[in-house]
């Protein structure tokens, strides 16, 4: 098996505030391969971006990476020095936000935004980068780009600047792209585009994919495999449709049961009770276990750790004494 | 644009109208100005020739129009204390004000950005945290207690600096230089830093709550997630966004540092502009005040717009929906 692009391995984030530290990502483990699509979903506050930001060196302060270690295609990049890691940003790691409208400075044509990046990570003069600049808004689809390249990001439509945006990300041919909800912001006709733009990419480049969502459909869509997490913690993992089709931990069959389909109109959808705990009040034991409707005396102490079942991986007492074989 | 500029200028000569009366109605509201003149044993026949002399017999709209239309010529009268033209003594006068403005101004933007900065970038040091206790001082403390301050210490104690006066002056054409003499640039020292103090802690403070609004948008992390140097994110992309508001306060500052300047003037007995409306108000020399208060609201309209220019210049935003606009 060869090494995956990005490796997270019982990664801890803390949160330092007045009332103590918070625990915001307890003890996160997953790997992503070459040209793969690892979608992260759960509710807000569950930890997705936090992993994203994480993972591409930008926790702030009163916030640090207290435990576990992040490698990038083999380069442990958790704990390099700053300057290193600012290396690492935008060149072997793209990075895509939620809010296009935001993410771009208002005062800079979009060419001179994009060439200015690629000449901080790629040896190229100015014609050079901005000849790659417009090669990479055509690619991004954007018409007319040679025109477009020297207009101000507030003559871009929403859905045109989530594609500048994203040129921005792999203009130095990225090994990892991170999309931290980056159709959320946007109309729905404009998410499956932008949506598909991020799959071609990832396929063509062969760049893997982190992308982070509440969207259910996009990760449906979109994802090889999915990340369920559920306060600071990865609850299952596993291929997508195995997931989606079939979810073992409590969790995630909530999240399934909450996809509304076209064929069960008349079908209620399925809500979980209660709401995540809050970072200072995780209950001992399994997190989740207020909640579930499973819950019996092991979860209210002990917690469970990832197990692996089939192609799955899963974090809860229910599969303890159920040996692997049996789950086919 | 040209538009946008047209309509700004129209309003601007708006304003300057308003101003004319408010300083015509001075000469009917401050007096006779017949009185100021003549002393107490001219005859009422000599009184009634200097009355039909300097027009004042004449319906107050005539005169009104007339007042306008001289003004708009720059020909404000003649002074009552100086018996010379108002416009001869403003103009032998405003190059010294203008260059303590300038330097002032100059002063205060420099150290002030420079500052705001540093404070926004480190917040947590000790510079950082004696900048802002000096801004609070640099706010608080009226300017003619800082001009005193500063003539007690460098000039009385210290024996450094001059404590009045310009020093040495060059001609240059019309213009009188302070600025090419060491005496008067050694001159110049107390009075800018006196009159340009506030502006500085003004500047300053301004920067740094703008630098940290800006460092906080989402543009700013995602440059950082770009992999830019930190050089190019503080200087390149917050500073820019920082500046703009930091422009129109510093611009509209000016005209206050011009009318400010009458303190500062008057402690260092610089011979500007404020310190000849000093002594027209002692005199009642309503001829320079009039003349005194359509300047320095010109300077201010003049200001304003240059300012509202200079926004959509900076700004990309500001072209398009004025260009809709227009």
């Amino acid at each position: 098996m060869t090494e995956p692009v990005l490796s997270v391995r019982d990664l801890h984030v803390e949160f330092a505030s007045r009332r103590g530290t918070l625990r915001a990502i307890d003890g996160v483990s997953f790997d992503i391969a070459k040209g793969e699509v690892l979608g992260v979903v759960g509710e807000s506050g569950a930890g997705k971006s936090v992993t994203g930001l994480a993972v591409i060196g930008l926790i702030d302060p009163p916030g640090r990476i207290a435990g576990g270690e992040i490698h990038l295609a083999g380069l442990r990049i958790d704990n390099l020095p700053p300057e290193e890691m600012r290396r690492v940003r935008g060149k072997r790691i793209g990075m895509i936000f939620q809010d296009p409208l935001t993410s771009l400075n208002p005062l800079y044509k979009v060419g001179d935004q994009i060439v200015e990046t690629i000449r901080t990570h790629l040896n190229l003069s100015e014609q050079a980068a901005r000849r790659r600049a417009i090669d990479l808004l055509a690619e991004v689809g954007i018409p007319a780009p040679e025109k477009r390249i020297d207009g101000y990001p507030h003559e871009f439509s929403g859905g045109m600047r989530q594609r500048v945006v994203i040129a921005l990300a792999i203009c130095a041919e990225p090994e990892l792209i991170i999309a931290d909800e980056p159709t959320t912001a946007l109309d729905v006709s404009v998410q499956a585009q932008i949506i598909s733009l991020i799959k071609r990419l990832g396929r063509d480049h062969g760049t893997a994919v982190m992308l982070v969502t509440h969207d259910m459909g996009v990760i449906a869509e979109t994802s090889d495999r999915v990340a369920v997490m559920y306060a600071g913690r990865v609850a299952e993992i596993g291929p997508v449709q195995d997931v989606v089709k079939n979810p073992l931990h409590p969790y995630a069959k909530g999240l399934m049961g909450a996809i509304p389909t076209l064929a069960g109109e008349d079908k209620r959808l399925v809500q979980i009770p209660g709401s995540m705990p809050r970072l200072s009040a995780i209950p001992r034991g399994c997190s989740f276990n207020p909640r579930c409707a499973f819950a019996f005396d092991r979860c209210r102490v002990d917690r469970p750790e990832p197990l692996p079942r089939g192609a799955q991986s899963v974090a809860c007492h229910l599969y303890d004494d159920v040996p692997a074989e049996s789950m086919a | 644009m040209l538009a946008f500029t047209l309509r700004r200028a129209v309003q601007a000569i708006g304003v300057m109208f308003a101003v004319g009366i408010i300083a015509f109605s001075m000469f009917r509201f401050a007096g006779d100005p017949v009185n100021q003149i003549v002393s107490i044993d001219t005859s009422a026949a000599e009184r009634a020739i200097v009355r039909k002399s300097l027009g004042l017999d004449d319906p107050v709209p005539v005169q009104f129009v007339r007042y306008f239309a001289d003004a708009a010529q720059f020909k404000f009268g003649v002074s009552y204390q100086f018996r010379q033209p108002v416009a001869a003594l403003l103009m032998e006068r405003m190059p010294a004000t203008l260059e303590l403005a300038i330097c002032a101004t100059l002063f205060a933007m420099v150290f002030g950005i420079l500052m705001g900065v540093y404070s926004a970038l480190k917040r947590d040091t000790l510079l950082a945290k004696l900048f802002q206790a000096v801004s609070l001082i640099g706010i608080s403390l009226p300017t003619f207690l800082i001009g005193i301050l500063l003539i007690y210490l460098f000039a009385v104690t210290l024996g450094w600096l001059p404590s009045f006066g310009r020093g040495e002056v060059v001609k240059l054409g019309w213009w009188t230089t302070g600025l090419l003499t060491v005496s008067g640039l050694k001159a110049l020292i107390m009075p800018a830093i006196t009159l340009g103090l506030f502006q500085m802690t003004l500047i300053m403070r301004l920067v740094r709550a703008e630098m940290l609004e800006v460092l906080r948008t989402d543009y700013i992390r995602f440059a950082r997630a770009r992999g830019l140097t930190t050089r190019a994110i503080h200087f390149g992309h917050a500073l820019k966004n920082t500046l703009i508001p930091v422009i129109t306060v510093a611009g509209l500052q000016f005209g206050s540092v011009i009318a400010f300047s009458i303190i500062t003037e008057t402690v260092f007995q610089w011979p500007g502009m404020g310190l000849l409306f000093v002594q027209a108000v002692q005199n009642v020399d309503i001829p320079i005040m009039a003349a005194y208060l359509l300047m320095v609201s010109l300077i201010f309209v003049t200001i304003n717009l240059v300012v509202d220019i200079l926004y959509t210049v900076v700004d990309p935003r500001l072209r398009s929906t004025v260009g809709r606009a227009a």
